[in-house]
């Protein structure tokens, strides 16, 4: 493998990876504070492209407008589902909320299919995304660059959010103890939905830039990024968001490689992510960046 | 007194239930079709463009040996497991008499052994691979199989592009895509006489959409084109993504690419893209083609595809397969679709060979002006 093939890989593996980081914060932050696998959120992130397609569809949005509005809509519909099915069970076993995501998951995915129809529909791109661009004999476009600037981007916001803000106190502070947090008069459901109104904006911001290089979206696409992205968190370890980040970025850079260094493989590519979900569960349990989990009741 | 009355009233009445229920079992009062296709899922458009066709063609002939037919859709959601349990609900719940089926070899295999094992014969409109018939004395199709189809594909590349190599990018998770590929392979190495003719050969995983890793190595092994049959929505994004990344070479596909949504998804991006399919509006092989291509303009104000062709053809031959049998029995109509010769449909001349496949010609379309144009016809050897 020449350098230049090399490259072009490293650009190919950071842009996944970059994807895959933006989705896995999401269940990084709700794992956090309420110990539960959020397995609704990649189906929010397929709800996202779709908001994003009709505001520029139906609603004949510039894509600038349609975008905020489906990221503002995504936050809000995560908020709506944390009220609806995991508050009533906050206080039931851990294993009836997690019971609930899966149902949220297949009722908004089913619901996909009944409203949009089974029939892939294609992403609008703004031509500003598709500049090509030649780095030597690397060739690219601009979202290659746009989209892993704007995940480290945001990963400051929110870690100025977490540990400068009043609200991200009272999310840490939910995190750390929930019931003492409660007895010191934070408002823990607030920011709960505000911790769901993070995760699912930055879901949607994933699945747009998912759909600005994907171009196909479909009912069904919250499923596997879902599952890879969950992956990465684990991997980084959950409850952690720089380690979400990395997950996302080393999973990414994995998958690429491994195609790139033995092609003749390229069909066991999503084995290889859950091979190092094994591996991690095996070997390093709370994942790269994960601290030692104190058990709740 | 009156309790043994009304015992004997209702055993009487008893009887009469069984009897009349006994003499509707042999003597239907109606023709079950069952379909399935997928109707949701990554083959979704094929599935529904090909139960576009089968609807008219029942609304062509809703009745035959004088029995109103009624068509059963059953989805099969683009999976496998769900297209046995599709195929298992037609013949048991249902209880069909045929059954038309699926766009997606891998489909049809798994929907077949739970039909052969019922009894109950399958007419394939799409499915290409040889191994949906083989071993399967109730698996038939309308359709020609994929080592023509491959070579027709290698011959294309060979002789009108002058191409001397050739990478491939298969879909490992379908049956259909493997065995394309194969046969592309062999056609190819065959024609250009080089053992090396194919520079690259990888994968991907039905559903991905990340190619840039598979597409840097094709890259790097410069080939004059790359073959790549998967279905048209994996294959569009494939295609733009490839050009992103500067790929410039012709790309070639299988009849799978033969949906709207490969353009609508692909853009000015999958322009100049060639792949074989089973027929075209543009040439017209029998009467049948010109009855169904003014029939499906004026229902759905669209031009027809090969996938509604075909199944507007399944239908009407097991229609005919029926008249013939002369009676409603899922056995006795197997036997008349097995001895099928000569039927006129809209996508050619159709005759069963021993496996139950059709030998027909193929046509080469290319994506051209966001539309699929005629490039050649080729017929069968």
């Amino acid at each position: 493998m020449t350098l230049e093939i090399f490259l072009q890989n490293v650009a190919n593996g950071i842009t996944l990876g970059s994807l895959y980081a933006l989705l896995a914060i999401g269940y990084t932050m709700v794992y956090g504070i309420l110990r539960l696998i959020n397995f609704a959120h990649g189906e929010i992130f397929m709800i996202s492209t779709y908001f994003a397609f009709y505001g520029i569809g139906i609603f004949t949005l510039p894509w600038q407008i349609s975008f905020i509005m489906a990221i503002v809509l995504t936050a809000l519909l995560g908020v709506v589902i944390e009220r609806a099915s995991y508050r009533p069970l906050r206080d039931a076993p851990r294993i009836s909320a997690l019971i609930s995501a899966i149902g949220v998951s297949f009722l908004i995915a089913n619901l996909g299919l009944v409203i949009f129809g089974g029939r892939p529909k294609t992403f609008y791109r703004p031509p500003l995304f598709q500049i090509p661009i030649q780095l030597g004999t690397i060739r690219v476009v601009a979202l290659f660059f746009i989209i892993p600037i704007l995940t480290l981007l945001l990963l400051v916001i929110l870690n100025y959010i977490v540990y400068r803000t009043k609200i991200g106190l009272a999310m840490r502070a939910a995190q750390w103890d929930f019931d003492v947090a409660k007895l010191m008069g934070v408002d823990v459901d607030r920011a709960i939905s505000v911790t769901f109104a993070l995760g699912s904006a930055l879901a949607a911001i994933g699945g747009i830039m998912w759909g600005l290089r994907f171009v196909e979206i479909n009912p069904n696409m919250g499923l596997f990024p879902g599952l890879k992205c969950f992956i990465a968190a684990v991997f980084g370890g959950i409850g952690n968001i720089d380690g979400a980040v990395l997950g996302g970025f080393l999973l990414g850079f994995g998958e690429i490689m491994l195609v790139a260094f033995l092609p003749g493989l390229a069909g066991y590519r999503d084995a290889f992510a859950f091979v190092l979900l094994i591996l991690t569960l095996l070997l390093r349990p709370t994942g790269l960046l994960g601290e030692k989990q104190r058990v709740r009741t | 007194m009156v309790s043994q009355r009304r015992l004997v009233a209702f055993l009487v009445f008893l009887t009469m239930v069984s009897l009349v229920g006994l003499a509707a079992a042999q003597e239907p009062t109606e023709v079950r079709i069952g379909v399935y296709e997928p109707m949701t899922g990554a083959m979704a458009a094929g599935g529904q463009m090909t139960w576009e066709g089968i609807e008219l063609a029942h609304e062509q002939r809703p009745e035959v040996l004088g029995l109103p037919v009624r068509l059963i859709l059953v989805d099969n959601r683009s999976d496998k497991v769900e297209s046995a349990t599709a195929v298992t609900r037609l013949v048991q719940k249902d209880k069909v008499h045929a059954i038309i089926g699926s766009y997606g070899s891998a489909l049809s295999m798994s929907g077949g052994p739970v039909a052969q094992t019922a009894k109950v014969p399958v007419m394939g409109c799409s499915p290409t691979n040889p191994l949906v018939t083989v071993g399967n004395d109730y698996y038939f199709r309308a359709c020609f199989i994929d080592p023509f189809q491959g070579r027709v594909m290698a011959q294309f590349a060979f002789e009108k592009l002058g191409a001397k190599t050739a990478a491939i990018i298969q879909d490992v998770a379908q049956d259909y895509s493997v065995g394309l590929a194969n046969f592309f392979r062999e056609a190819f190495i065959e024609l250009t006489g080089d053992p090396k003719a194919i520079v690259g050969f990888t994968s991907y995983q039905t559903g991905d959409r990340d190619f840039t890793a598979q597409l840097t190595y094709v890259a790097n092994a410069k080939p004059d084109v790359v073959f790549a049959p998967g279905y048209y929505a994996d294959a569009a994004v494939l295609v733009t993504q490839a050009r992103s990344l500067g790929l410039n070479m012709p790309f070639l596909g299988g009849d799978t690419l033969e949906a709207p949504e490969f353009i609508e998804i692909g853009g000015k991006d999958v322009e100049g893209v060639y792949f074989s399919t089973h027929y075209s509006a543009d040439a017209p092989i029998t009467p049948a083609s010109e009855e169904f291509v003014a029939l499906y303009k004026s229902k759905f104000d669209k031009a027809p595809n090969t996938f509604a062709a075909l199944g507007y053809d399944c239908y009407m031959l097991v229609l005919d397969a029926i008249e013939k049998a002369g009676v409603v029995d899922p056995k006795a109509i197997r036997d008349a679709i097995a001895e099928t010769k000569d039927f006129v449909g809209a996508t050619g001349i159709i005759t069963l060979d021993a496996n139950g496949d059709a030998t027909k010609s193929a046509v080469v379309l290319v994506v051209k002006d966001g539309q699929f144009k005629l490039v050649d016809v080729v017929h069968p050897l």
